[in-house]
């Protein structure tokens, strides 16, 4: 038939075009067919029928799955405690509990809190001004003094943080990346080491501290909405880890906070530095408190006080083993290596979502894919006889 | 149960799984509710566009869009009630019956070439031509006894998909 003939030379051009995009979907980010499950798709056999094409029965199936449950909006669910409360014996002891944390606990830290601003302050404003000249002990000066200042913040909310693995030093051509539960994170890894880090620029006070002192420990700022301008970031980045003397840099490649349950996708701007790597996995313990901070419902001061009012802040930090860039790996390949590396070690989850589509719509390359494997399932089906 | 209690009652979820036709089991009921209430995030009472698409395994379906019209400004009970097609409870008949409306577009209950042309659309995009879709669809029609302007009704969707062991469910994760 005249028909089928078109068919074919068609089929050969659509099998072309397809092998030169699928090159571009895969620079850009790992398979997510890989992770997904997909056992609602078998390879249907046969020549070709109408009810093949009516029925959209795996495609329907997968909606419904989305709309039942996703593994997106699952990374970002903060599950509330259970009550353990309710009932004669435990209510009192509860209550007991509240007056212990709002009434004694509070109270003390927020003294503690305070009595370390006023040493910090009392040496770093000195420190800063007078050595001027002296720029070597100035910075050793004000890298102990930050250390300090989150140790005390630390103190504040009773963290118990347990370290494991050897303790980072400051090389040239390394970074450090985390996995990112609430801006706290950074708060517990620059009590032992005073990090450089890449952040977004918050406003408020936090944005009042991020000008002034942790531009003393050297940190890159970014505005997500700009973060589409990888260029500058990444040159900022580059210039930072060839310094030898500036500080280690900390990178948070998830690019948002998530619930300490999963990981998202780590952005590829940590991996394509040309350094090592050296990954850190936190993971705190719910037990306490739920550290994971939720950061369209909450401000950071209402989630500092309600750490504050909290019995204790619980977690482990494991340094692991730096990774290098293996040959013939590409920088995704690198990154989805060290993020399985850093979810093995917290024991928490992966999942195949970009953290800021928190923010925006998936890119439409992903239905795209979809659209492709059908059309080619219906184009070959129709030669078969 | 059109506003926003958090909280079910026994009423309330017997109501529910009557309307779906006891298709989902109580604590499925109160799952999808929970799930609900996290989608509408503006407490609503119903899902908006935004909220469903800010589902990105939703976003990504070639059937959104439809499948969106259909499910837009539905309260809770109407959702459940959508939902139920997806439940292993349900019949084939019902299964048929939803995938019938998915193509019947303005719901007059014919199902025209140009309503298949439309889903063959969606599930392909660019990488079949409008002129080769058409072929195709005409081709498999002619196989199976219809013509280019047959009207087709959901009888005939259930003789068609009727005996082919239709796989259509999704499972409620109960916590």
């Amino acid at each position: 038939m005249a028909s089928v003939a078109c068919f074919t030379f068609r089929r050969r051009e659509l099998l072309n075009k397809m092998s030169s995009s699928n090159l571009e979907l895969d620079l850009d980010r790992p398979n997510i067919e890989d992770y997904l499950t997909t056992d609602s798709i078998q390879e249907p056999r046969g020549k070709l029928r109408l009810r093949d094409l009516l029925d959209i029965s795996p495609t329907l199936t997968e909606a419904g799955g989305a709309i039942v449950d996703d593994s997106f909006t699952r990374c970002f669910k903060s599950n509330p405690p259970e009550p353990w409360n309710w009932n004669v014996y435990l209510f009192p002891l509860w209550c007991l509990g509240v007056v212990v944390r709002y009434g004694i606990l509070f109270p003390v830290r927020v003294l503690i809190l305070t009595l370390g601003w006023i040493i910090f302050l009392s040496c770093y404003i000195p420190v800063h001004l007078l050595l001027k000249g002296h720029d070597k002990l100035r910075k050793k000066l004000e890298r102990g003094l930050v250390e300090l200042i989150c140790s005390f913040f630390v103190a504040s909310w009773t963290g118990v943080v347990k370290y494991h693995g050897p303790r980072p030093c400051a090389r040239p051509k390394q970074v450090f990346v985390a996995n990112h539960t609430s801006m706290i994170d950074f708060i517990i890894l620059e009590q032992m080491t005073a990090f450089a880090v890449i952040m977004q620029k918050h406003p408020g006070w936090v944005g009042l501290l991020q000008s002034t002192i942790l531009e003393s420990v050297g940190c890159i700022w970014f505005n997500r909405s700009e973060a589409k301008d990888r260029e500058i970031v990444a040159r900022k980045l580059r210039e930072h880890v060839e310094g030898p003397d500036n500080n280690p840099l900390l990178i948070f490649p998830e690019g948002t906070c998530v619930n300490n349950h999963y990981t998202v996708m780590f952005k590829k701007g940590a991996f394509e530095l040309g350094s090592t790597v050296c990954p850190i996995a936190i993971k705190y313990n719910k037990i306490f408190v739920d550290a994971f901070w939720n950061s369209k419902k909450q401000s950071f001061t209402t989630h500092l006080l309600q750490l504050m009012t909290s019995w204790a802040v619980v977690c482990d930090v494991w340094y692991l083993e730096p990774q290098n860039m293996k040959p013939g790996e590409t920088p995704i390949e690198f990154a989805e290596r060290v993020r399985e590396i850093i979810s093995a070690r917290a024991g928490i989850k992966m999942v195949p979502w970009d953290g800021f589509l928190k923010y925006s719509r998936p890119s439409p390359k992903h239905r795209e894919r979809k659209q492709q494997a059908f059309a080619e399932s219906v184009l070959r089906r129709l030669e078969d006889k | 149960m059109g506003n926003t209690s958090s909280m079910l009652t026994q009423y309330d979820i017997e109501e529910v799984q009557e309307h779906c036709n006891n298709t989902f089991s109580q604590q499925e009921i109160a799952s999808l509710y929970q799930r609900f209430c996290q989608l509408d995030r503006n407490s609503g009472g119903f899902i908006s566009a935004d909220e469903f698409l800010s589902v990105p395994e939703f976003a990504v379906n070639p059937l959104s869009q439809r499948l969106f019209r259909m499910v837009d400004g539905l309260n809770f009970k109407e959702f459940v009630a959508f939902l139920s097609a997806f439940s292993s409870r349900a019949t084939l008949q019902h299964k048929v019956e939803f995938i019938f409306k998915v193509y019947d577009f303005d719901g007059n209950g014919k199902v025209a070439f140009s309503d298949l042309l439309d889903v063959l659309r969606d599930l392909t995009g660019q990488f079949i031509s409008e002129q080769q879709r058409e072929l195709v669809l005409t081709h498999v029609l002619e196989e199976a006894g219809y013509k280019k302007d047959s009207l087709l009704v959901l009888s005939d969707f259930m003789k068609i998909l009727g005996n082919t062991g239709l796989k259509m469910e999704v499972e409620v994760p109960v916590d």
